[in-house]
């Protein structure tokens, strides 16, 4: 049987593993994907909870849909600063764009 | 009889899912990661079907393997420093941040585990679409219009970014 815990326990880890991602990956694209997989750890969680304490209104899915939107959103926006960033000074990795500390 | 079908199905989604994260963020080739991040999100959608959200899964196909997909797609191949075998993918913070992660993982865990959720006894709605699609249009509206502006913006906006000037 299968229950709440289990699939919050699933969405925890997959969180961990996009945390790990963010914090270790040099390349911005790759930190992109991590936040992605952050998005879809709290999006688990959101249908696990319709499912599991408001089955009735299911408030979780209709959260999730604007989570989507707004995942979808923010990927749009990060991806152009990403390419405007590589245009103006030919590097990606997130340790060498550092031009706005000082 | 069904129950242990349904519990198989989530612990072979969970293997994949968990399995295809970590080469997501452990392989040094990025296109290869891709590949795998696309393969988590199908297994996510499995996962919502499980959960009884086809509507949720259906869009989650639609825009993450379709359209969030082929945006990282299009923003590899338009960066360079993918392929080299000699670049170095991770930085040094490695050991601190596994560090950090064990111990967040831990915490949430067992502060899951000490949780009495409030598990509602009624059985889960049948045709999820209706209701959503009344929720979204009564109760939550203006949520809904706010979010539509907001993905106009950030269309306008990734446009205005990303042009050459």
């Amino acid at each position: 049987m299968i229950t709440l815990n289990h699939y919050l326990a699933l969405a925890s880890i997959l969180f961990c593993i996009g945390i790990y991602g963010v914090l270790t990956r040099r390349n911005a694209i790759s930190v992109l994907m991590s936040i992605e997989l952050m998005f879809n750890a709290a999006n688990i969680n959101f249908i696990a909870f319709s499912k599991f304490i408001t089955p009735v209104f299911l408030t979780g899915q209709v959260f999730a849909v604007f989570v989507i939107t707004i995942a979808a959103a923010e990927a749009t926006v990060a991806l152009a600063i990403v390419i405007l960033i590589y245009r103006h000074h030919k590097e990606i990795n997130v340790d060498k764009i550092n031009f706005l500390k000082w | 009889m069904e129950s242990s079908v349904q519990s198989a199905v989530f612990y072979i989604l969970s293997a994949i899912i968990v399995g295809s994260a970590i080469l997501v963020v452990t392989l040094k080739n990025i296109f290869h990661s891709l590949l795998f991040l696309v393969l988590t999100f199908f297994s996510i959608a499995g996962i919502y079907v499980l959960l009884h959200a086809e509507f949720i899964a259906a869009v989650q196909v639609l825009i993450y393997v379709g359209a969030i997909t082929v945006l990282l797609i299009f923003a590899i191949m338009m960066t360079a420093q993918i392929y080299s075998p000699v670049l170095r993918q991770t930085n040094e913070q490695v050991i601190p941040g596994l560090i950090i992660v064990g111990v967040l993982l831990i915490t949430t865990l067992i502060v899951l585990g000490n949780t009495a959720w409030r598990v509602s006894e009624k059985l889960p709605e049948t045709q999820s679409i209706v209701t959503i699609g009344k929720s979204l249009l009564t109760t939550y509206v203006l949520p809904f219009e706010v979010v539509s502006v907001v993905l106009i913006t950030a269309l306008i906006s990734a446009i205005i970014i990303a042009r050459r000037d």
